[in-house]
């Protein structure tokens, strides 16, 4: 009797590339509800448009590569991009920004790369800073948490803000957004006040800003959760968030009166978000295990840097681009060392 | 005693175990098939040499090819019969290959010869001898891997070994055969265990078995008790894939990491499967050389998984047919584990002293190939690698035909090709198959690379060959130039001044004498010459061929 063959290993695979992406898509529910909660309907009028506008580029341009559509639309690594890229935009942005954004992630920095697995940067992250740059004003108007807005914009009238920029009648734009609390921080430092006379204001609970505090709590959930499901593994986030700590922290009991505590910093922004879910893109990481902890800890730092010294309010997307940059040189420097190998 | 304390080796993987279909039953010995067909390379190193001839009958026992070489393992017949043929067989092999294969035609009378004397009381026999039983008796590696255990015996001058390692891990899905043996057959591993602790000098026998066979770890311990052999440890090791490479075992049993570049005899170990142990203490107690060896024949593709004591030689399709047959949906036929073993593409290929698992599955179990998606460099291999290498890197330089950097940068030759980090990328890359691939096109360059060297040097030789040559004829010319000028000055002055006739007469012949012997040597030379790259020119031809 004659049998087809094939080359070993003769067991059913083990895992399955849109399986991670699945669990990936699942352990960023938590953090999107609490974005929603707070932030109301805008996060997820985002979060659809850029999955359907990230679908639609990434269709058309495995049609223009001749690449197959099927494996690779299912495979789900756009989805997270696009979801991922959402999450960090303000909630009532106009429908363009996420379109534009996911649009140039998927097709600049994804397929001219040479589409999944090859390209050199993260896609999110890639379209989050050509956004922030190009368009500074839609990019830094937030939307108030619900308890401190004049009024809560419901699904119907964010809908009509998003597509048509129509707002409520009697209801002025400034009554609906405000600085981040990380912008807050940056710009009143610029000014001169002191961190205690900050905390003063409406949007600071005592460890954080309202409603961010929880979003950060609900990303680190589902960060936990990955790891648990070993999606991915803990040396980078725990080196971003060890190295963004010690020097937070460091600095405030240098000087208190012009550094946030470690606490307002890891639980504000997109750090979390960036430790747990963006960071960890294996794609644009380190690799090897001594080079992802030199990977995280790079982050951190630059993290840290931007949003201590630098222009911008939260620096969680250039840190990321910065070290992408260096991980091939990272993965090169701290090749595998063999079992057996570690002593001479 | 102090409980030994275990090491977990780095990675590793838990496949589905699929034991329990195949070790529930007692090993069945296989009926003697209408025709057995021995291939004469079982074993690593040079094929052997046939002593037999078409037409001749044989016994049970018999040899029927002697081991070719130091590296090498001598092969016997299973039963008495008639030899058919000595022809090109199809033979185990992943490319489906034809190799030399003595055709038995078995005559149902079974009639045996007494190959050796039986040694029962092996121990007042000097381990020289043991070791020539070992090797004239064909025992090889039984674990799979049939390396010529004598040469294993021989060991490194001036390194002895203190502790051996049997191993009993048997860490591949499905495969049972080393499980049953050692429940049924206890007594005959740990009796080859105390023959090899003789032979290399050693002090202590350390008996690897995963905890998935608590009934073999029992029998095993019985049998020790019974024997009441002090240098004896069972040790139950977790089961874990690939616990049972040699220096994976190796670690778990004692801690000390032993890198590819050094064998483990060096540190003073040396493992043999449990299956080879029995074998030894078959060929030196009872005097029988390996005819036969335990199969495991599982998997969802045939009707009644078992293991069974098949005679070497034996087509794959005989016995399936003798153990019930296939199942009807049954889509794939794996020589080995579904880990490291390799698919066949035709079951009339003979049973082999490597033949450790006959892997049927069905459909529904044989994964068909599916499209690779591209690596995303999740680390899942490098995770599960045992030897702690970066497969995903490896696949990298691999695909890039940057052989170079794989070697060097990322290690490529300490892979043990275990299948872990295939069976977990999520893009279903066939890593494994980049590697191999990798690992023959730098030995293919290495090779092209020796004989292109060895063509520089052949012709960097010719030219200066031709090069001395010259110069020797130039200066044989100069010097003969230099006698005529000394001639002529020598004749012009002798004519003039003395009475140099007699002189003069007297060295003609001289001269004459000189010339003849010269012309002479330089014949005798050119002779070697032309002998001397007649020689050179054989081996060339050897060079081109190889």
């Amino acid at each position: 009797m004659r049998f087809p063959t094939t080359t070993s290993p003769h067991v059913a695979p083990a895992n399955a590339l849109s399986q991670l992406m699945r669990q990936v898509l699942l352990a960023l529910i938590p953090g999107s509800m609490a974005a929603i909660y707070f932030f109301g309907w805008g996060v997820l009028i985002n979060i659809l448009l850029s999955v359907a506008a990230g679908l639609l580029s990434e269709a058309l341009m495995l049609a223009l590569r001749g690449r197959p559509l099927k494996p690779f639309l299912s495979d789900g690594s756009v989805i997270v991009s696009a979801w991922l890229l959402a999450v960090c935009l303000p909630p009532l942005a106009p429908w363009w920004l996420p379109v534009v954004g996911i649009s140039f992630a998927v097709v600049f920095a994804k397929h001219l790369y040479g589409g999944l697995g090859y390209n050199l940067f993260n896609p999110a992250m890639v379209g989050y800073a050509v956004l922030l740059v190009s368009f500074p004003k839609e990019m830094t108007q937030w939307g108030l948490p619900h308890s401190l807005a004049e009024h809560p914009l419901g699904l119907g009238e964010s809908l009509a803000l998003v597509f048509g920029g129509a707002l409520p009648p009697g209801v002025a734009w400034d009554g609906l957004s405000g600085a981040t609390p990380l912008n807050l921080y940056k710009t009143e430092l610029g000014q001169g006040l002191s961190w205690d006379a900050m905390t003063q204001a409406a949007m600071f609970t005592p460890w954080g800003g309202i409603g961010w505090q929880w979003m950060a709590l609900a990303w680190l959930l589902g960060g936990l959760w990955l790891l648990w499901q070993k999606v991915i593994t803990w040396r980078i986030p725990v080196s971003i968030l060890f190295t963004f700590t010690v020097l937070s922290l460091g600095f405030h009991l240098y000087d208190p009166v012009h550094f946030a505590p470690p606490l307002f910093h890891l639980l504000s922004g997109g750090l979390m978000l960036g430790a747990f879910f963006i960071a960890t893109d294996p794609v644009s990481a380190a690799t090897t295990a001594r080079g992802q902890l030199i990977f995280g800890a790079g982050i951190g730092v630059l993290v840290f840097v931007i949003r201590g010294f630098a222009g911008f309010p939260d620096g969680v997307a250039f840190a990321v681009l910065l070290m992408n940059i260096a991980a091939p040189l990272i993965d090169h420097y701290t090749p595998a060392k063999p079992f057996g190998r570690h002593k001479p | 005693m102090t409980e030994r304390i275990l090491h977990r080796f780095p990675g590793g993987f838990h496949p589905e175990q699929h034991k329990s279909e195949s070790n529930a039953t007692p090993i069945r010995m296989a009926g003697m098939p209408a025709q057995l067909v021995i291939p004469l390379k079982q074993h690593i190193g040079a094929t052997a040499e046939v002593m037999v001839k078409v037409g001749e009958r044989v016994l049970r026992n018999q040899r029927l090819a002697k081991a070719d070489g130091y590296v090498s393992a001598p092969l016997h017949t299973p039963t008495s019969g008639v030899v058919t043929a000595i022809e090109e067989r199809a033979v185990p092999h992943p490319s489906g290959l034809y190799a030399p294969c003595i055709v038995l035609s078995p005559d149902g009378l079974d009639e045996a010869m007494q190959a050796f004397e039986p040694w029962a009381d092996f121990g007042s026999v000097s381990p020289l001898l043991l070791r020539e039983r070992v090797r004239d008796a064909g025992v090889v590696g039984l674990g799979g891997a049939v390396f010529p255990s004598a040469v294993k015996l021989a060991g490194t001058p001036g390194t002895p070994i203190h502790t051996v390692l049997l191993n009993g891990a048997e860490c591949e899905p499905y495969i049972t055969c080393d499980d049953r043996l050692m429940r049924e057959r206890a007594d005959e591993v740990l009796r080859g265990g105390q023959i090899l602790l003789h032979v290399l000098g050693a002090q202590t026998c350390l008996v690897g078995v995963e905890d998935n066979k608590p009934e073999a770890i029992a029998a095993l311990r019985a049998a020790l008790m019974a024997l009441g052999d002090a240098r004896f440890e069972i040790v139950p090791i977790p089961t874990l894939y690939p616990s049972g490479a040699e220096k994976q075992l190796i670690y778990i049993l004692t801690g000390e990491k032993i890198s590819r570049e050094r064998r483990v005899t060096e540190r003073g170990f040396l493992g043999h499967n449990v299956a080879t142990a029995a074998a030894i203490y078959r060929a030196v107690v009872l005097g029988e050389p390996v005819t036969r060896r335990v199969v495991t024949l599982t998997g969802s593709g045939v009707q009644a998984p078992g293991n069974w004591d098949v005679p070497l030689g034996m087509l794959a399709s005989d016995l399936i047919a003798q153990a019930g047959g296939y199942q009807p949906d049954v889509a794939r036929l794996v020589f080995g584990g579904p880990m490291g073993g390799f698919a066949l593409a035709t079951d009339e290929v003979p049973v082999t002293k490597a033949a450790n698992c006959l892997l049927a599955l069905a459909a529904k179990d044989a994964p068909v190939e599916p499209l690779p998606m591209p690596c995303i460099r999740c680390g899942k291999c490098a995770e599960g690698c045992p030897v702690e290498l970066q497969p995903q890197q490896m696949l990298w330089d691999a695909r890039a035909g940057d052989f170079e950097r794989a070697e060097k940068q990322d290690s490529l030759f300490e892979c043990i090709e275990c299948g872990i980090c295939s069976a977990v990328c999520p893009s279903h890359i066939p890593l494994v198959q980049y590697f191999r691939y990798a690992k023959t096109e730098i030995w293919q360059r290495e090779r092209e690379h020796e004989k292109s060297s060895l063509a520089r040097e052949r012709f960097e030789f010719r030219n200066t060959r031709i090069e001395r040559d010259k110069q020797e004829r130039e200066a044989m010319l100069a010097q003969k130039r230099a006698q005529l000028a000394a001639q002529k000055v020598s004749e012009s002055p002798a004519s003039g001044v003395s009475a140099g006739g007699v002189s003069v007469s007297g060295a003609a012949p001289d001269d004459k004498q000189r010339a003849i012997a010269e012309a002479m040597a330089r014949a005798k030379a050119r002779k070697e010459a032309a002998q001397a790259e007649k020689q050179a020119a054989p081996s060339q031809d050897e060079g081109t061929s190889a």
